[in-house]
């Protein structure tokens, strides 16, 4: 009878827990990814992180010279920082703290047309290092294992933007035991370190939210994209710039009606993808694009062409669910790869895209909203958490060689 | 760079060669040298003497055709000397069979032995052989924006759409076939349910009924027994009568959905079906009225050019508060005594005070003995005399919704154009039998066409002169009528050209 009882009673609770995930919005899907359901997660409570106090020559001083630096796409190191000064993740006491952050603007040394040069950026992180190594205990306890950087810039903390030159760097020395919140991605590369976050470029979320069209305008635009197919600045020939993938999807499909591809600079950018299906992210000179923001929050499906890229939260976003990957090779049977998807398998990408968790976790609005790319940091910080043992170094040990780099990089800054 | 190194470990490795054996066996790798191995570098050296002759990368371009086999495997061994270039000649052979690689180069190395497949540097531009949209899956692809927004408009769009009937006073004419596939591709692709009545002046004919029927959809096609009159006045009049006996017929058949106008010259946006979806009982949309007119008056017409030349609108005001103010309708001042009066006359043809086609309403204020049906609706059938527009169906115009975001939105164009009332055009617009004359004349209306050839070379489409053609045409009429083989014609009408030229 008691058993009878509570059959009843979970038969019931299960239908009503059901019932309510039926009542679950038809227009959009859950995201889990490989660490689980996790976009929603609130990181207030799990982790603690203390922001060292710089002086303002690595800082603000930066930012007042070149006050450009807070639009382009490389701006998501700046606005953590004053994410993270005003959080409740943030702890006064560093004895408590699980995280340290340091905050330095590296990627804000512009040229007159807006690109950041990385040259000056490893002695000024060099600097700053020696500056909080001499000043807290708390870098040579561990040394650095529990501190994290942003570092957004092409190839992240190998501080160069030329591909061969920032793989013959390799990480900074001293960064190599620090976790690096970067938006490089890519496997088996020596700018991603084994525990990095990949986190997507800054892309102003204003801009963004102002050119939304009504959502029953019909998508009428197969494929989408706008941007270079040849460098010809700087690799005139092709072959070199995205290793020949945008030059190939150009020479394949500039013929195919079902193709709107062109290096045009619409005013109309935004909203044409959003009357559009599928939406070209090619690499380009590093392969992380903010064509991959822009597509996920107009709820274009992203269609990937880098090899080995690691997308941004990639174990809190499922993006094989999401996005369509075309290795570069395929390049000329794009066509026939995206025609063949099934519409089910579209319209279920579609409803994963329209998740606002999904295009929440993209943006870095301000001020801060639960669940969007700041949290998602966060979130991963927290799931690293507790360090591990051999974080801590025994009193003497020195496993950093301050002195590695080359010679222009020990000069003081 | 590459290339000096390489000269220069063949130069090192021509001159060990020379001399005495004992450098030279120090030199190469392996123990003695198989003739194997004299034989690929003497073949190598050959080929950078070429190149050196050439002025570009000859050996290269071997060497790249050579390993484009293995375009799945892209780790390549370093370029180092010229014996590890030989051993690797010695692996791959035979030239590519892969089609789908062009103008592909040799990626350089990684410095850094690391497992990435992927590797900088130049690489090859991949295009295939016919790099043109395959017709299947251009199908495909539109099948999967089809279906795409289907899901879109079952999210977003209206939730029950009404079905929508519309009805279309039409008469045969030049221009018929021109206004009414207009018309008619329009309704094919409004995605909701439609019945379509077509009212025919003159009588129901074969012109219209053929045209229609190319529609896949569902119609009525309704014959009025008079003829559509020459002065536009009467043509008005005689419209809005064939209007009425269509609501009639919705009201027989008790069809149920939204009643709009959509007459055959005018041009309608599909946001328009849309927006008419949102009616509840008797709405009203903006159009746009595109009166041009052919003899505008010079003061007149400077005028306008200095201010923006905006387009007339037809359709409800709006206050503040978006609720219904009032009417904009056409300003007939300027076009005073400039208007059309018979179809025939080349003046700018001006709408009524308000159009018909501006109108909708919901099918059931027509049907007798409604359960809800508001009072404001008169009876149809006891309307006597004549309906200007469709405010004279109702006795309070207050409760006419405006629809299109009140009226700012323009959701349909009115035109009307018209050829002479006496035109002809071949029935059906269909050419039978087909023209046999060939003649190309010696004036043409046109001042800056090209001379025409010699006499032996006429190109075989011209125009046709009058004149020539009647000759022609008893010519040929004479000879064989339509048994005729084509080249017998063409020579008949070849000799028929001279004699033509020479009258």
């Amino acid at each position: 009878m008691r058993i009878c009882l509570w059959g009843l009673l979970v038969v019931a609770l299960g239908f009503a827990w059901s019932i309510t995930a039926a009542e679950h919005n038809p227009r959009t899907e859950r995201i889990s990814g490989s660490a689980g359901d996790v976009l929603e997660d609130d990181p207030v409570g799990k982790l603690k992180v203390y922001v060292y106090e710089l002086p303002s020559k690595y800082n603000k001083k930066i930012l007042q010279k070149d006050p450009r630096c807070l639009s382009h796409m490389f701006a998501a190191e700046i606005y953590m920082h004053r994410f993270l000064l005003s959080s409740p993740v943030r702890t006064l006491n560093p004895q408590e703290a699980d995280w340290f952050y340091t905050p330095i603007y590296a990627t804000c040394d512009l040229t007159p047309t807006g690109l950041p040069l990385p040259f000056k950026s490893p002695r000024m992180v060099r600097s700053a290092i020696q500056l909080i190594s001499s000043s807290w205990p708390y870098w040579n306890r561990t040394e650095g294992a529990d501190h994290f950087f942003v570092v957004p810039h092409d190839f992240g903390a190998c501080f160069h933007y030329q591909e061969e030159k920032a793989i013959e760097r390799g990480i900074l020395p001293l960064l190599r035991r620090a976790t690096l919140v970067q938006t490089f991605g890519q496997r088996n590369h020596v700018c991603l370190n084994e525990g990095s976050i990949t986190i997507p470029p800054y892309a102003p979320p204003q801009k963004i939210q102002a050119r939304h069209i009504p959502p029953e305008t019909p998508r009428s635009i197969s494929v989408y994209f706008r941007g270079l197919f040849y460098d010809v600045n700087n690799d005139p020939e092709g072959g070199y710039y995205a290793r020949g993938a945008r030059a190939a999807v150009w020479e394949n499909f500039k013929n195919n009606p079902l193709f709107d591809i062109s290096t045009d600079h619409p005013t109309t950018y935004y909203e044409d993808m959003q009357r559009a299906i599928f939406c070209l992210c090619p690499l380009g000179w590093a392969p992380w694009s903010p064509r991959l923001v822009e597509a996920v929050v107009f709820g274009c499906i992203p269609v990937i062409i880098a090899d080995d890229i690691v997308l941004p939260f990639a174990d809190a976003i499922p993006w094989e669910e999401i996005g369509v990957f075309v290795a570069e090779e395929d390049v000329p049977k794009l066509d026939t790869i995206l025609t063949s998807i099934p519409p089910e398998v579209i319209l279920r990408k579609q409803r994963l895209l329209a998740n606002p968790y999904m295009k929440r976790a993209m943006l870095f609005p301000q001020p801060a909203l639960p669940g969007d790319a700041f949290h998602q940091i966060l979130n991963g910080l927290a799931r690293k958490l507790p360090h591990s043992k051999s974080v801590y170094l025994k009193p003497g040990e020195k496993i950093l060689n301050w002195t590695a780099g080359p010679v222009g990089d020990l000069k003081p800054w | 760079m590459k290339l000096s190194a390489l000269h220069q470990s063949y130069l090192s490795r021509r001159s060990n060669s020379f001399k005495s054996s004992g450098p030279l066996d120090s030199a190469s790798d392996a123990g003695y040298k198989s003739p194997a191995a004299v034989f690929w570098l003497i073949l190598h050296g050959l080929c950078c003497l070429f190149s050196l002759v050439l002025g570009f990368r000859f050996s290269r371009l071997v060497f790249f055709l050579l390993f484009s086999t293995s375009s799945s495997n892209l780790y390549t061994p370093p370029f180092r000397s010229a014996a590890e270039l030989a051993k690797t000649l010695d692996v791959h052979s035979g030239l590519p069979t892969n089609p789908v690689v062009n103008n592909l180069r040799f990626p350089m190395p990684n410095n850094t032995a690391t497992n990435s497949r992927v590797i900088v540097g130049r690489h090859g531009i991949r295009i295939r052989p016919w790099p043109h949209p395959d017709p299947v899956e251009v199908m495909k692809a539109h099948q999967i924006l089809e279906r795409v927004q289907k899901e879109q408009r079952l999210q977003f769009g209206v939730k029950d759409p009404r079905t929508i009937i519309v009805v279309t006073p039409t008469y045969v004419r030049t221009f018929q076939a021109l206004h009414l596939t207009g018309v008619m591709h329009s309704l094919m692709v409004v995605p909701y349910d439609l019945i379509w009545i077509v009212l025919e002046a003159g009588g129901v004919s074969k012109e219209t009924a053929s045209l229609i029927a190319k529609s896949g959809l569902n119609t009525i096609h309704v014959g009025f027994n008079q003829r559509m009159p020459n002065s536009w006045d009467e043509r008005h009049k005689l419209e809005s009568k064939m209007r009425l006996h269509a609501l009639r017929i919705v009201r027989e058949k008790k069809l149920d959905g939204i009643v709009m106008f959509a007459d055959d010259s005018n041009m309608h946006s599909m946001e328009l079906f849309d927006e008419i979806q949102n009616v509840k009982w008797f709405g009203a949309v903006s159009i746009g009225i595109l009166a041009t007119s052919v003899n505008i008056d010079e003061s007149s017409d400077r005028k306008e050019e200095e201010e923006n030349p905006r387009m007339p609108i037809q359709g409800p005001a709006c206050n503040a508060s978006n609720m219904l103010a009032g009417w904009h309708t056409f300003n007939t001042i300027p076009f005073a005594g400039k208007t059309a009066v018979n179809i025939d006359d080349r003046l700018t043809v001006l709408p009524r005070k308000l159009e018909w086609s501006g109108f909708v309403l919901n099918s059931r204020l027509l049907w007798k003995g409604g359960e809800d049906k508001p009072e404001w609706i008169k009876d149809i059938d006891m309307l006597d005399g004549d309906v200007e527009s469709p405010l004279g169906l109702i006795t309070d115009p207050s409760v006419v919704e405006p629809l299109g975001s009140c009226g700012r939105q323009v959701l349909l164009w009115w035109l009307r154009v018209e050829a002479r009332a006496d035109s002809k055009f071949p029935p059906r617009w269909i050419i039978d039998p087909p023209l046999d004359i060939t003649i190309p004349s010696k004036r043409t209306p046109w001042p800056d066409a090209p001379p025409e050839l010699p006499a032996k070379e006429k190109p075989e489409l011209g125009i046709q002169d009058p004149i020539v053609k009647h000759t022609t045409k008893t010519r040929t009429s004479r000879s064989k009528h339509r048994s005729k083989r084509k080249h017998e014609t063409r020579t008949d009408t070849q000799v028929s050209t001279r004699h033509a030229e020479q009258n």
